[in-house]
């Protein structure tokens, strides 16, 4: 195996960087094929809505419509997304999103973190849900070891009390960030506001705002803290009248309406050729929640809707968002109530280290928790694809094991790399003061795009 | 852990249509289909028909430190090996494909059946070098345009950080 030597090639790269052909081209230099499939003409098979796009399209030449860059550095592009947009006047012919620029190899990272320490690397992905990526990171892993049905009943419904608060702290800052991209300023603050009653709780069971990698292949890393049932119950005491604040500045606000409604419009045949996930699909009217349809963890035992919009439009997303809340709050109070006592992680000592009391009295626990921390445990040769629901859609893990204490291969599909392809076909049409809205919709997190 | 007895393969393969050319298997309890690359377009098709409208996740693994991995028989290792996951929504099912790719060779692309795998494709093609037939935009998706080599090849070095101490002569 010839191995090159990367800090030679970095040099080499220099300092400028070109996106070349990632970029989106004037409509002289590509084939009219090109043109109608960057249009979305392959999505859309019937003949009166391959009609309706040749309204849109009609037969501009090359110098009635203009290209430009939105991004990378553009504040509601949420990160470093870029889109280039052909314009005719104000509207949208094409968009294409250009993405790499926060790419930093997680995955070939993941490939010399051990089992254990992959959940670092994970968390970072998805940002503003770190517990569900190490969620997904752990289940895999379990699998691959074949211990995934003796992870013990407490461990789970923590895990699942910690992926609902998570879904709440990320559809928050979603009421926050969409606010604020469509006017809404003090709606911003709002949300990053109830945001931090939920990361404040975080803080105090994992000792971390973010990035926790708390959730680890066997369990947890430790068992809640003293007090914690109060402190859930604060936050679910707080949020409904909050959330009935937004109701009234937002929902029934006729600007908001105007801003959002009938804007960046998918079909459901769409985001299914597509693979568009969560409440993406779910604003088109299909009722597909990973939680209710292929349940994980303790999914399918408690109660709660899986929220739907009829239009496929940016409102139906923010309905459905703010409306997951509640359903998330609603499954929070289950857990409440049927939280087990017990284990918080398996007793397996292949897993799981000693506790730190036995550490003093035996030189085996010394050994073993010195031996786990510094080479890991060894997962059985083999591969899986684990996927669970995070607030952006399905998020799935695949691991390749060649037998040795390091995944070979660590790949996340991340629901947002998947749904920032349904930009195009959502701005079509549109206009390019909505391209704000329709970007805001689909709730990228650009640290998962690129990873 | 991808068993090749013939029970689970026939337990999996009892649960739905294994398409012609394909060989079923089971790993960690999953269900994968293994195809020869001349034959993986016309699975997919036959997937697609049978209900596995969405595919959600299209990647590949770079096998070259890793030959002697278990395969089932009548599959010949190769260096790279395609990975696609697909989905039914209606039957609530998934499904593993899982192609072997030769060092330098290419496949064909599943972007007219699934328009989805446009930039899944992309990244695969960024990160290992792997060239799919008949995909509309085959560029990188991920590094620079005038990046040299493909990163998550095995033989793509990590990159580092030269450690400095400060004073000391280097």
């Amino acid at each position: 195996m010839t191995v090159v030597d990367a800090d030679a090639r970095i040099t080499s790269a220099g300092a400028a960087t070109s996106e070349g052909g990632q970029e989106l081209r004037s409509r002289g230099e590509i084939s009219q094929k090109a043109l109608m499939r960057e249009a979305g003409a392959v999505l859309r098979l019937s003949e009166s809505a391959a009609a309706a796009l040749s309204d849109v399209a009609g037969d501009v030449g090359e110098d009635q419509s203009m290209i430009i860059n939105m991004g990378p550095q553009h504040p509601s592009t949420h990160g470093v997304l870029r889109l280039m947009l052909e314009l005719q006047g104000e509207t949208v012919l094409r968009c294409k999103p250009i993405i790499g620029y926060l790419h930093t190899g997680m995955e070939k990272t993941g490939e010399s973190l051990s089992y254990l320490q992959g959940g670092t690397n994970v968390t970072r992905m998805d940002y503003l849900s770190p517990l569900n990526n190490e969620l997904v990171f752990s289940m895999a892993t379990e699998k691959l070891l074949g211990i995934d049905g003796d992870i013990p009943e407490r461990a789970q419904w923590m895990r699942m009390l910690l992926s609902e608060l998570n879904r709440m702290s990320s559809h928050l800052l979603f009421m926050a960030t969409n606010g604020m991209d469509l006017g809404a300023v003090s709606m911003m603050l709002y949300g990053w506001r109830e945001r931090e009653e939920v990361l404040r709780f975080f803080q105090k069971v994992t000792g971390l705002r973010m990035n926790h990698n708390f959730i680890r292949p066997g369990g947890l890393a430790a068992d809640l803290p003293a007090g914690w049932r109060d402190d859930v119950l604060h936050l679910l005491d707080m949020l409904p009248p909050r959330l009935a604040e937004y109701e009234v500045l937002m929902t029934g606000q006729p600007i908001w309406r105007e801003r959002l409604q009938g804007v960046g419009v998918i079909t459901q045949s769409e985001a299914l050729a597509l693979a568009a996930t969560g409440p993406i699909l779910r604003s088109t009217g299909l009722a597909w929640d990973l939680r209710r349809d292929l349940p994980y963890l303790k999914y399918n035992e408690v109660e709660f809707d899986v929220v739907v919009g009829a239009h496929g439009d940016a409102y139906d997303r923010y309905a459905i968002r703010l409306n997951e809340i509640r359903e998330s709050m609603k499954i929070v109070r289950q857990i409440l109530e049927r939280m087990p006592s017990g284990d918080y992680r398996i007793q397996n000592k292949k897993v799981t280290p000693p506790p730190r009391g036995r550490i003093d009295e035996s030189m085996e626990a010394l050994i073993h928790h010195f031996k786990i921390f510094t080479e890991g445990f060894k997962v059985p040769e083999g591969e899986v694809y684990v996927a669970i629901e995070s607030p952006r859609g399905e998020i799935g893990c695949y691991i390749a094991s060649d037998g040795s204490s390091v995944p070979y291969r660590m790949h996340v599909r991340a629901p947002s790399f998947v749904n920032v392809q349904c930009l195009p076909h959502m701005m079509r049409g549109g206009l390019v003061a909505d391209a704000v809205a329709v970007i805001s919709s689909i709730d990228p997190v650009l640290g998962e795009v690129d990873r | 852990m991808t068993t090749v007895d013939a029970s689970a393969a026939a337990r999996v393969a009892a649960e739905f249509v294994v398409p012609a050319g394909a060989i079923a298997a089971e790993s960690c309890g999953q269900r994968v289909l293994f195809v020869e690359p001349g034959q993986y377009l016309a699975t997919i098709e036959t997937l697609y028909r049978d209900g596995f409208t969405m595919c959600v996740d299209l990647t590949a693994v770079d096998y070259l430190a890793h030959a002697g991995r278990s395969v089932p028989a009548g599959v010949v290792a190769e260096r790279f090996e395609v990975v696609v996951n697909l989905l039914s929504v209606a039957r609530r099912e998934r499904v593993r494909v899982r192609v072997q790719v030769a060092d330098n060779a290419s496949l064909a692309s599943i972007f007219d059946i699934h328009p989805s795998s446009e930039a899944m494709e992309r990244e695969v093609f960024d990160m290992f070098g792997i060239r799919f037939d008949g995909h509309p935009d085959l560029t990188r998706i991920l590094m620079p345009e005038d990046w040299d080599g493909h990163p998550l090849r095995k033989d793509y070095a990590q990159g580092r950080i030269p450690v400095q101490f400060k004073g000391a002569a280097s």
